[in-house]
């Protein structure tokens, strides 16, 4: 469908305090219907206090055919990972 | 008949009307539950209308109290005849198309709101919060159909055609909510229910500015229809019924 309305990226917050989390996508024909229809379709459960909503062709995302030169080099990097320094007693539970 | 009784049976009268006319307007809302022209209006249509039937149980709920027979909301809904409904007559147009539907809503909405505000001045203090919590919805309600109102009024040539075409139709149903009985100067007098035509500026005014922004024009029409709220409706209220009560007229007091 040529005519479907553009795809809006919806983004809710939960809880005062808590980042936006990504919930899904929908339909709308302008960033101000896509804010009531997020209300609409991804609040009916009292799950958010705030809604960001994004074009969904405003996001620029990686190319799945990249993910090993992008994301396999860090796998042997286990140094990366702070893991080997002994924390002394006094600092407590991190 | 005391004075006292009078007042008793506009209290249940009264709050027959709110009650019916949420529940009818749910039902047929409801009505387009699956056929909605996109995914996303087919879910806003659906809250809209089990908004209004939340509304319908508290009305109802506290009609049933006022009457003291023993009814609950489920009772009055769905075990009364078609002549027992107190709704306006507006709410049970059918649905028609997407704007027909759209614009049904807004001229109650446009209504409804300012009628919740002044109920929640009720002297009794649980039409006062029945009031107060339906008008957080309401409030969502008007704002999204008159903002669709607009948004199509001011569209192409074929959405402002069938929004005209909508407001020529419904038009002469939009009178009622801001007439007068007995039973409204009773509860009037009595401050539990505000005078039907105290509405009529804020409706006036509501409409005339979003109507203006969706270049829609009101019809030249003074005459307007009366009944719903004395039980003499439209023929579509009894088809209306007849899906909506068949379960529990076929399976009395059935459970899941």
């Amino acid at each position: 469908m040529s005519s479907e309305w553009p795809l809006w990226e919806i983004f809710i917050r939960g809880q005062h305090g808590l980042n936006h989390r990504h919930v899904g996508s929908l339909h709308a024909p302008d960033a101000e219907m896509a804010v009531k229809h997020a209300r609409d379709v991804y609040t009916r459960r009292n799950e958010g206090v705030s809604i960001w909503v994004v074009p969904s062709n405003a996001i620029t995302a990686s190319s799945p055919s990249d993910k090993g030169p992008l994301f396999e080099p860090s796998n042997a990097k286990v140094y990366r990972h702070p893991t080997f320094f002994d924390i002394p007693d006094e600092v407590g539970k991190m | 008949m005391s004075v006292a009784l009078d007042l008793d049976l506009a209290l249940f009268e009264g709050l027959c009307r709110l009650g019916d006319s949420t529940l009818v307007l749910g039902h047929r809302v409801s009505e387009w539950c699956g056929h909605a022209p996109v995914l996303e209006e087919d879910i806003a249509l659906a809250n809209v209308a089990l908004d209004l039937i939340g509304q319908t149980q508290m009305w109802l709920g506290l009609a049933g109290e006022a009457e003291g027979k023993g009814r609950d909301a489920d009772a009055l809904a769905f075990r009364r005849d078609v002549w027992d409904f107190r709704n306006l007559l507006l709410v049970e147009r059918p649905n028609g198309d997407f704007g027909q539907t759209l614009m049904r809503q807004f001229l109650f909405d446009a209504w409804h709101q300012p009628m919740l505000k002044a109920l929640e001045a009720s002297s009794d203090p649980r039409i006062a919060a029945i009031a107060a919590k339906a008008g957080r919805e309401v409030a969502y309600h008007l704002e999204r159909s008159a903002d669709l109102v607009i948004r199509l009024g001011d569209g192409t040539a074929e959405s402002h055609a069938r929004m005209q075409s909508a407001l020529d139709r419904l038009w002469p149903y939009t009178g009622e909510m801001m007439m007068s009985d007995d039973t409204d100067r009773a509860l009037a007098e009595a401050g539990i229910m505000p005078a039907p035509d105290s509405i009529r500026p804020q409706w006036d005014a509501l409409v005339a500015e979003v109507l203006s922004e969706a270049t829609l024009k009101a019809p030249d029409q003074r005459f307007m229809h009366k009944g719903g709220k004395q039980g003499t409706h439209s023929e579509h209220l009894g088809h209306m019924l007849a899906t909506m009560q068949w379960l529990q007229r076929a399976y009395p007091d059935a459970t899941w």
